[in-house]
């Protein structure tokens, strides 16, 4: 692509971008720099330019030139330029690697501007550009020829399911047609905690709920929604819907993962046009119904002081808030909740692909730093439940980085499966 | 015909309708631009999110205050003084009442005083933050300064016709406020009615998901 052309592609992806909600936005802003007193980021830095609104500058612009309302009024008064590529490319770490899209400025800011829903435009004019960070970029290239952006093979997860049906002495069943669920999972699950496929299995054996695996369709993320590329992750959506839909499932299970969770339950229709033939399900959403229907009664509880990570996808920007909290309760003696826990909690720092974006490291680990500040106020915290594996990997990275590695990282999903009562009648 | 009869005459009526128009064409304009329909099934309900969201962000979020508190006391002394000055300043209700009949109780003028000094210390807040603040004066352009300004003056002449001891001084409070409509709908001063559509689309696809942050 040419010089100009990138700016040109990008200007034309941008405008097209811009519906009433992303105008009410852009019109709205008064700049008034709340939204920075509520970022992560800027909160680790203190450096202006981390400030939310100001990252929207592309897209402000190509708006005002494009697409306001009165422009041919205002702009006798001096047309605003065109974007360019050289303020495309400065402005390319701030929409990047300083915007996880966790959400958390729209709670501070007084006309509740929607930054993380807007970013998200801003990355499609980018990525339509292709100017995007290598470690996404790589992420793509792996998706393309694996589907995983980890490049996580069918192979490969059919190896992690021999071992835990080793482990966990249950068949682990994989490609049923005619199963209830179908279970997505996510590439760093399948390589840094395949045990979560054997808590799966030991869950809903006792649960009684009929389930599957599948070769075609097992990535549950979705690095179109993070580089932001409309046509990708229309992609990635369709393959797990057509897998789906295959098979016949009636719910799909989508797993610990935030933006997996957006992808497929929030976007995913818009993204392929159309209603899906299925539900789509959090893990969390099932465990906690499940549950409630006593098919998975709860046995001894862990007794370490645990507090719980909201992350953004799922709770802020999700719904589910009070889901995770319930089964906490049922498998930890001894839970306690952060200062601004739920839809207040601060990200991880390394959600909507910062954490693949391997030249925004240190500036995700200073953000964390601020999530690690919340924890601390508690007190000898032994461990963080924290119920989406990217976060997990970012604490794990944030952790050992900060020297903090003695507070273990604990996946919810599997708390729930070690704490289950061994025998249904000696529940509690 | 007087200058303050051409102020309060002609040049109200053209500033008065430009507002009114530019302002619809640019609330309409946003609106129309539409949006698709959203076809992920709904945990909650889009209307009730955006009611909920255009309330919700009346007041402030606990947790920020701390970190926003003279933003806050700046923010709702300049706006809630502006507003009882607005409707509730002696001269302002006879200035509606002579167009529309309509009339309410006014306020003392004690009350005046300590609604404009309130006014007044609240905009102040924010003008002198918009350059001493490294995050404000980064994000703020000339529309921001522009506004505050040209308010300041409205309010200043204001304060300064309230004895309506000199139809001058009246006069020259009616163009600041007539340069003030015809600049309104042009600018970022559109914040006090675009913020309903920006907090209700927010509040209506959260509202969608069952949340009301
Ligand atoms: S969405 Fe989160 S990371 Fe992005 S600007 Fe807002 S607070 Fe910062
Ligand atoms: S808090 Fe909201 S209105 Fe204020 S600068 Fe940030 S985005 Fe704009």
């Amino acid at each position: 692509m040419s010089e100009t052309s990138k700016a040109q592609t990008a200007i034309d992806t941008l405008v097209n971008q811009i519906d009433r909600d992303i105008a009410s936005y852009l019109e709205a802003c008064v700049h008034c720099g709340e939204c920075a007193e509520a970022c992560h980021f800027y909160e680790a830095t203190h450096d202006p330019k981390y400030t939310p609104t100001y990252k929207l500058f592309p897209l402000v612009k190509a708006y005002k030139k494009h697409k306001a309302p009165l422009r041919w009024i205002t702009q006798i008064f001096g047309a605003p330029d065109e974007i360019t590529e050289e303020e495309l490319r400065d402005w390319e770490e701030l929409v990047y690697d300083s915007c996880t899209m966790c959400g958390r400025c729209t709670l501070v800011c007084p006309m509740g501007i929607d930054i993380a829903g807007t970013i998200r435009k801003v990355r499609e004019g980018y990525a339509a550009a292709d100017i995007v960070p290598e470690g996404l970029a790589q992420a793509r290239a792996n998706v393309e020829r694996t589907s995983s952006p980890m490049g996580v093979t069918a192979r490969a997860l059919l190896k992690q399911v021999e071992h835990q049906e080793e482990d966990t002495g249950l068949k682990i069943p994989v490609d049923v047609e005619g199963a209830d669920y179908l279970a997505l999972l996510s590439s760093h699950e399948i390589m840094a905690s395949p045990e979560i496929i054997g808590a799966y299995a030991k869950i809903f054996d006792r649960a009684g709920v009929s389930w599957t695996l599948s070769t075609e369709a097992y990535e549950a993320t979705n690095v179109g929604v993070q580089i932001g590329s409309g046509p990708l992750a229309r992609q990635l959506v369709q393959r797990v819907v057509d897998e789906a839909e295959r098979l016949g499932v009636k719910y799909v299970i989508s797993p610990e993962c935030g933006h997996a969770y957006g992808a497929i339950r929030w976007a995913g229709p818009n993204l392929i046009g159309r209603s899906f033939k299925f539900e789509v399900l959090h893990i969390l959403e099932l465990l906690d119904k499940l549950r409630a229907e006593g098919r998975i009664p709860p046995g001894e509880r862990d007794t370490r002081k645990m507090t719980l990570h909201d992350p953004c996808q799922i709770v802020r920007r999700g719904g589910l808030l009070k889901e995770p909290r319930r089964l906490l309760d049922d498998a930890c003696s001894n839970f306690v909740e952060m200062k601004g826990a739920g839809v207040t909690n601060y990200c991880c720092g390394g959600g909507g692909g910062v954490s693949a974006n391997q030249r925004a490291e240190d500036l995700m680990i200073g953000a964390f730093g601020k999530k690690l500040e919340q924890i601390d106020d508690l007190g000898n915290i032994d461990a963080v439940v924290v119920p989406c594996a990217n976060c997990r990997g970012v604490f794990e990275d944030g952790l050992f980085e900060l020297d903090r590695d003695e507070i273990e990282v604990v996946s919810l999903g599997q708390l729930v499966a070690d704490t289950l009562a061994d025998d249904p009648k000696t529940a509690k | 015909m007087t200058f303050l009869e051409f102020t309060e005459g002609p040049m109200f009526y053209f500033a008065a309708a430009l507002f009114v128009v530019a302002g619809l064409w640019r609330l309409v304009g946003i609106v129309r631009l539409g949006k698709k329909p959203d076809l992920a099934p709904a945990r909650g309900s889009a209307a009730t999110g955006f009611l909920k969201g255009n309330l919700r962000h009346f007041f402030p979020r606990g947790l920020f205050a701390q970190r926003t508190w003279m933003h806050l006391l700046g923010g709702y002394g300049f706006h809630l003084g502006l507003f009882v000055l607005f409707f509730f300043a002696a001269p302002h209700i006879a200035f509606i009442e002579k167009f529309t009949g309509l009339s309410w109780p006014a306020l003392p003028r004690w009350g005046f005083i300590i609604a404009a000094e309130i006014a007044f210390a609240g905009l102040i807040v924010l003008w002198v933050r918009r350059f001493s603040d490294p995050v404000m004066r980064l994000i703020s352009d000339w529309d921001d300064h522009v506004g505050t300004w040209l308010t300041f003056i409205v309010m200043l002449t204001g304060c300064l016709a309230l004895q309506e001891a000199h139809d001058s001084l009246r006069a020259i409070h009616m163009l600041s406020v007539n340069i003030w409509l015809i600049y309104f709908p042009f600018s970022r001063l559109m914040h006090a009615f675009t913020f309903f559509l920006s907090r209700g689309a927010t509040g209506a696809n959260y509202g969608r998901k069952g949340m009301n942050p």
